[in-house]
């Protein structure tokens, strides 16, 4: 039902569903593209640390996870 | 009048291609012009392409395939597959008659996203009669196969005072019927709906006892259906965002190729809306007087010019005001701080009072027949 695309006007990754369009900074959708169904959370959070060289990523990125969800953009495997 | 130069421009992000006035349903609440049948041509299967490639490439990226019934249109699986490889999201608004499951399966193989169908209301008997079609036994046929082949659905259902008390029931039947999004569309009194306004508008006790339920129902079904209320703004003291401003992001080509800043403004006097097939999407957008018209607040009188709001709603609806007041440049009287907001109070006694009456008037349907009287 969402389908995660990048936008060349608007230089943005975008999600897009029935009537609607949300519009992501950078770090939710680098969090979305590893949603793919074959990773955990802890591998995405894993990868996204050694990606940007950083680490206390957690509570970031499962608190996007849980609205992610909520929102349908992403769904439990 | 046309913005300031100064003015930045956005560009569009919402399309919608109305692509033809023809309908089998006759909805007395329609949002079509009343007289549209005099605007009974079709621009072609090129121009409708041409207009999608230059409007994406502006950065529009929702799409609404509408009309009338577009699926009356041939070449709708052709054009669906065109918005597809430039990328669009595109979304079918269709009454759903007409709609069998193999052209569900061709139009999915296009690459269309999604299917909204529209229900009158939650009984037969009710339904056929608003659509003035025998209709409501397919559209929820319909309603099942979109869900059967993987569309999210939204199911519209336009709100009135001849089904606003079926609302409990209409909740049950979208989620009976498996809707992922309800749309509950508190009718706006324009084009059809206004001609039938006391006829349709209901009183504030039948809005909130509706909303009410509404309200509740959204979360008992919190996870499962997206129910979106489009309010009715009679009923509330401050006008909406129309288009989320004007030229801003909203742009409507309609059948005859006419591109409007909303579906309503061929109505507005004096806007010399321009045609997909003298102008480029890019032109039309950026220079053309239409789009430039209410862009900015430049064109505002008192009491919206000096308003703190003015960023916030733009001055209501053009097209409200003009249709209310005569003058499309005046606050929408819908704001409390409009000085014509009595218009608004004698539009909702003059429903209440009909609603009282015994003596019944008939609803106007949307035909060419009625159209041709207003044309």
């Amino acid at each position: 039902m969402h389908r995660l695309q990048w936008e060349e006007a608007q230089q943005k990754d975008v999600i897009l569903y029935p009537e609607g369009m949300v519009e992501l900074n950078q770090s939710s959708a680098e969090i979305l593209k590893l949603c793919d169904g074959s990773r955990t959370p802890i591998q995405i959070i894993t990868e996204l640390e050694e990606k940007f060289s950083t680490s206390g990523l957690t509570n970031d990125v499962n608190s996007f996870l849980e609205d992610a969800l909520q929102n349908g953009w992403i769904q439990q495997a | 009048m046309a913005g300031s130069n100064k003015l930045k421009i956005t560009p569009p992000r919402w399309l919608l291609a109305e692509l033809t006035y023809k309908c089998p349903l006759q909805c007395p609440y329609c949002s079509n012009p009343v007289d549209y049948a005099k605007h009974s041509s079709e621009i072609g299967t090129e121009d409708w392409k041409r207009v999608l490639t230059q409007a994406r490439k502006m950065g529009a990226v929702q799409l609404g395939f509408s009309g009338g019934e577009p699926l009356t249109r041939q070449d709708l699986p052709e054009l669906v597959q065109h918005a597809r490889q430039l990328g669009y999201y595109s979304n079918l608004i269709t009454s759903g008659y007409g709609l069998t499951e193999e052209k569900i399966i061709q139009l999915k193989e296009a690459g269309l996203d999604h299917i909204q169908i529209s229900i009158q209301a939650s009984t037969q008997e009710l339904n056929d009669h608003l659509a003035g079609t025998e209709s409501y036994q397919t559209k929820k046929e319909v309603a099942h196969l979109v869900k059967k082949h993987g569309y999210p659905m939204v199911l519209c259902v336009v709100i009135h005072r001849e089904n606003i008390h079926q609302m409990p029931e209409i909740l049950a039947m979208a989620e009976e019927l498996g809707a992922d999004y309800l749309e509950l569309a508190n009718t706006q009194y324009y084009g059809w709906a206004h001609k039938n306004r006391d006829l349709l508008m209901p009183t504030k006790e039948q809005f909130e006892e509706a909303e009410a339920i509404a309200q509740a129902y959204k979360e008992k079904v919190a996870g499962k259906m997206k129910i979106y209320y489009v309010i009715p703004d009679f009923h509330e003291d401050r006008p909406k965002a129309c288009m989320n401003g004007w030229g801003t992001t909203f742009l409507t080509i309609a059948p005859d190729g006419v591109a409007l800043p909303c579906h309503s403004a061929r109505d507005l006097p004096g806007l010399d809306c321009p045609n997909v097939t003298e102008h480029s999407i890019e032109e039309i957008w950026n220079e053309s007087k239409a789009f430039n018209f209410f862009r900015g607040n430049e064109w505002m009188k008192e009491p919206c010019s000096s308003c703190d709001e003015k960023e916030k709603d733009f001055g209501g609806c053009r097209c409200q005001a003009y249709m209310l007041t005569g003058d499309m440049y005046k606050t929408d009287p819908v704001c409390s701080k409009s000085p014509d907001r009595h218009v608004i109070h004698e539009a909702l006694d003059s429903a209440r009072e009909s609603a009282l009456s015994a003596d019944e008037q008939p609803l106007i349907f949307r035909n060419s027949k009625n159209s041709k009287k207003y044309s």
